[in-house]
């Protein structure tokens, strides 16, 4: 069922017109790893935090809440992106774990970010230096690494 | 010596054999490369957007740039020493390739607007460190910066189909 889907949309007349083209999916796949390094700054900058890495002085509430706004800015560039390059070889990526494993991945960081760890960057008092705010992060930056690792294992031959 | 006589020496030496021809190797090298984009960029775009007055407004400009700064360090130490590994392992092909040279002429150029910035409008940092929108220098170093990182990541990403569009 999902691999005819996938058929289906790859051999769309959209999707045809798209791959005949030599430079869209160039062009999209750098547009992807832009959104790549947004979603990175942002993480990075909460859970180096919570980890009590970086920006010790500030509390996390402040910057969780701007850091979020460009997370969401990187998750949009990113996905949509993605998106498209998945419907260019849709039934590719289907035969390959590292898609499925790299899907998994995205998915469990998106409920854990928006659910535990907002929660937790919310709650701002005290320092949030205690064992939570740690797990959660390093759970944090361990998904989204396999996320980025599997989106780099699906291009190798 | 010329140029590519130093890319022709450096492609005959036996460790670039190694590398260019091992399967793991080069291709852990190369994922390296590509996941330290997310710490390197990824920290550098937050402190740009710091300069540029648009993320982190109420945190003092250079609080955001003393911590984030050792990590984008580290990053771009990696990012460096695995791209310098991923030219040697193909000397001649990253010579000729004309993505390569504009990814490398814009590098220079990245790296030519951070050092200039560290020099001039950052020594004054505690003027403007409180200032929601820092000064017309710091913008413009900030804005530079992320235009010329956008241009190395595409430049770097499209050495990949020079053979296909070109050949």
């Amino acid at each position: 069922m999902i691999l005819e889907f996938c058929r289906w949309i790859q051999y769309s007349a959209p999707l045809v017109a798209m791959r005949d083209s030599p430079w869209v999916f160039p062009v999209i796949a750098t547009i992807h790893l832009i959104g790549l390094t947004m979603i990175g700054g942002a993480v990075l900058l909460v859970d180096l935090r919570l980890l009590g890495l970086g920006l010790r002085h500030q509390p996390v509430a402040l910057l969780a809440r701007d850091a979020e706004r460009w997370l969401l800015r990187g998750l949009f560039v990113a996905m949509s992106t993605g998106v498209l390059l998945f419907m260019c070889f849709a039934t590719k990526y289907y035969y390959l774990t590292f898609f499925w494993v790299k899907m998994a991945a995205l998915i469990l960081v998106i409920v854990l970010t928006f659910s535990v760890r907002r929660r937790i960057t919310a709650a701002n008092e005290p320092q949030v230096n205690d064992a939570t705010g740690r797990l959660v992060a390093v759970v944090s930056l361990t998904l989204w690494t396999t996320v980025a690792l599997g989106g780099r294992y699906i291009g190798f031959p | 010596m010329s140029l590519f006589e130093l890319c022709e020496w450096l492609a005959n030496t036996s460790w670039s054999i190694a590398l260019h021809e091992s399967r793991y190797a080069f291709l852990g090298v190369l994922t390296i490369h590509v996941l330290t984009l997310s710490v390197f960029v990824g920290t550098s775009l937050m402190i740009d957007l710091r300069l540029l007055g648009v993320a982190m407004i109420r945190v003092p400009a250079s609080q955001v740039i003393e911590r984030l700064v050792p990590w984008s360090a580290a990053g771009l130490i990696l990012m460096m020493t695995s791209g310098a590994l991923l030219f040697y392992a193909a000397p001649l092909v990253r010579y000729q390739n004309i993505f390569f040279r504009m990814k490398m002429a814009t590098l220079v150029l990245a790296l030519l607007n951070a050092w200039l910035f560290h020099r001039t409008v950052y020594r004054r940092i505690a003027d403007w460190d409180r200032d929601a929108v820092p000064p017309r220098a710091a913008r413009l170093a900030g804005g530079l910066s992320l235009i010329l990182w956008v241009v190395i990541i595409t430049a770097g990403r499209m050495m990949a189909y020079q053979d296909y569009w070109f050949n």
